[in-house]
């Protein structure tokens, strides 16, 4: 099958791939580049586990085709801690018990940092919205919730 | 909420200090940062993909399977059957000598529930291996095939597995699991009032958020290296080395890190097939299990029925309490057997009843085979037994926690299956919830004691 090239910033480093075309961006990332933090529940979008941020935007990478990220800025939740101090986000889950066999975490991580970004005071209902396409079938959801509602506050404390 | 230390202070020495403080989690830390290594996130140059070629009928005999268009297919390297594997039937139990041996890895001239296993495809790509499974040709002649767990135990009905003879599960104690107690029909012919309920319960799916699967690498020495999710990592080493007839020595097993298991991930199910790949093919194979293979193929929670007959008094006394349970295997034992026989020794509940009978039937249908989910063989038990509890409180006009305060097992009580009754703790539990419920009951049952004076 046809290899197409693609050039994307993930993390802030560069990469760029020889890739099968139909190849989606949860399988590049995973398989050719081995950042393994987003997750691969359902592969048909449906889940949530493997969303990733795209230029600013919350996407789920198992609906995403690696080769339309030519020249993207491709963020994971890998690339979240910053010289090894976990993100106010990362500190909040672990510190509210928010995960549970953690296949869920890199998912929603992602989708409260979407969230935070636009709106760094959120009500629990903008939580709530925000983490709807995300499944965490250990049903941890209160403690998810509180999490994202904690690291809001804490973000705010940093920023006054 | 009140600790009652003091009610365990004699059983336990370690003054349960760690109980209501909050402690971090272990495995944290990497699920936050991403670096928890679930199976799926090992990759291997040269990696394999397995895909399953499933039964589409309930009940069929196989006339012939023919896998040449497939092993032509571009990116295939092999194609596997029943007779490729070295112990094809299996039992997941027979560890603990619960047989017969009753299910095949792939099916041998019969699937018996749709979905079933029946040739594995192993190519380069995912994708090859799925466009290869869809041009396996299986010709199939459709059985009759039975779904009722009533109805396959009616004389007559479709034979679901010939390994068994019949569609229950023959324990030493017979057709059932049997609880004897006192005299129940004594029991009921003294009692006020006879209730007889029936309860019933779907299967249900434990749909983790990471779906069943394993990656398999050769090493060097002979030996495989298993990647898995399993919940049950020394049963299905066990297992493996049976069905493959390999020495355990051979096979070397990494887990523990589950994402999400709920008692989804104990049946023995991708490894054996993923490590024969392995081993014929020299190469690493990963077989995961698509979200609609977890759907539709992991086993489920078991179909349930159970049937409550009880005595009460007016005074609240339960005096005789009768109980039938059908366990739906579907059509493979897996853990069913003992699921149903943890339901004959709990359907007298945590309560004390001098006259009790229990039947418990694991039974045989057509549908994908049940296993282990949280508390399987009592969760739905419990449903029902705590359902009929307050139907038996509304029948003779009682306060439903009063009533089973009454009825509410004791230390030294002795319990049908003649087990006698140690740290009981129900009736405190009760007061507390009472208390914290905010569901006042009589001060006579805010005196009393699991302990019974001089017991
Ligand atoms: S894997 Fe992408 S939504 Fe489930
Ligand atoms: S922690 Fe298991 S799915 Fe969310």
């Amino acid at each position: 099958m046809a290899k197409v090239p693609v050039q994307f910033t993930l993390n802030g480093s560069e990469n760029a791939e020889f890739i099968e075309s139909g190849t989606t961006l949860l399988n590049a990332l995973r398989d050719k580049i081995g950042d393994t933090s987003p997750k691969g529940g359902c592969h048909q979008g449906t889940c949530g586990a493997c969303s990733v941020i795209i230029d600013g935007e919350l996407k789920l990478s198992c609906l995403t085709l690696a080769e339309t990220c030519n020249g993207a800025d491709i963020k994971t939740t890998a690339g979240l801690a910053e010289g090894g101090v976990l993100h106010p986000l990362q500190r909040a889950f672990l510190d509210a018990f928010a995960t549970q066999c953690g296949f869920c975490t890199p998912g929603m991580i992602m989708a409260a940092k979407v969230l935070l970004d636009r709106t760094p005071n959120p009500s629990r209902e903008d939580v709530v919205d925000a983490l709807s396409g995300n499944i965490c079938r250990c049903t941890g959801y209160e403690p998810i919730i509180q999490a994202v509602l904690v690291a809001a506050r804490a973000n705010s404390r940093t920023a006054a | 909420m009140e600790l009652r230390k003091d009610y365990f202070a004699d059983v336990r020495k370690d003054g349960l200090n760690e109980i209501g403080q909050p402690r971090p989690r272990l495995d944290s830390p990497g699920h936050v940062t991403g670096k928890t290594a679930y199976f799926a996130d090992r990759n291997f140059p040269g990696m394999l993909h397995l895909k399953m070629v499933r039964s589409p009928h309930h009940h069929a005999r196989i006339r012939s399977i023919d896998t040449s268009e497939a092993e032509k297919h571009p990116g295939v390297v092999r194609v596997l059957t029943a007779k490729d594997v070295p112990h094809n039937i299996y039992t997941i139990l027979i560890l603990i000598q619960v047989g017969p041996e009753d299910e095949t890895v792939l099916a041998d001239g019969k699937v018996r529930w749709k979905g079933e296993a029946v040739v594995a495809v192993l190519a380069e790509t995912e994708r090859a291996a799925q466009e290869a499974a869809a041009k396996v040709k299986v010709d199939y002649e459709v059985l009759p095939a039975v779904f009722d767990m009533e109805e396959a135990l009616k004389p007559g009905a479709p034979l679901v597995n010939e390994y068994h003879g019949q569609n229950y599960y023959l324990y030493d104690s017979g057709e059932c699991r049997k609880v004897r107690f006192g005299d129940v029909e004594a029991g009921f012919a003294q009692a006020d009032h006879i209730l007889e309920q029936s309860y019933q319960s779907s299967p249900i799916e434990h749909a983790p958020t990471e779906t069943t699967g394993c990656v398999v690498a050769p090493e060097g020495n002979d030996r495989f290296t298993c990647y898995t999710n399993t919940q049950a990592m020394f049963f299905t080493l066990d297992n493996a080395s049976i069905i493959l007839q390999m020495p355990g020595s051979k096979l070397h097993f990494v887990g523990g890190t589950v994402g999400g298991g709920f008692g989804g991930k104990v049946d023995v199910i991708v490894e054996p097939i993923a490590i024969l790949g392995a081993k014929l093919t020299g190469r690493p194979v990963s077989f995961v299990y698509s979200r609609e293979e977890e759907m539709q193929i992991s086993s489920p929670r078991a179909a349930e029925k159970v049937v409550i007959k009880d005595g009460v008094m007016k005074d609240g006394r339960i005096v005789a309490r009768k109980v039938t349970g059908y366990t739906d295997a579907g059509a493979y034992s897996r853990h069913s057997p003992y699921g149903a026989q943890k339901g004959a020794a709990h359907y007298p509940g945590p309560y004390t009843i001098p006259n009790v009978w229990i039947d418990t039937y694991c039974v045989y249908t057509n549908r994908t085979p049940s296993s282990a989910m949280r508390g399987f063989g009592v969760t739905i038990g419990d449903f029902a037994l705590e359902v009929q509890m307050d139907k038996l409180a509304r029948l003779i006009g009682m306060d439903p926690l009063e009533f089973r305060f009454i009825n509410a097992y004791r230390d030294g009580d002795m319990k049908a299956h003649r087990q006698p009754t140690e740290g009981a703790a129900l009736i405190e539990c009760m007061q507390e919830a009472s208390r914290a419920a905010n569901w006042p009951v009589a001060e006579k049952y805010m005196a009393m004691s699991s302990y019974r004076k001089g017991a």
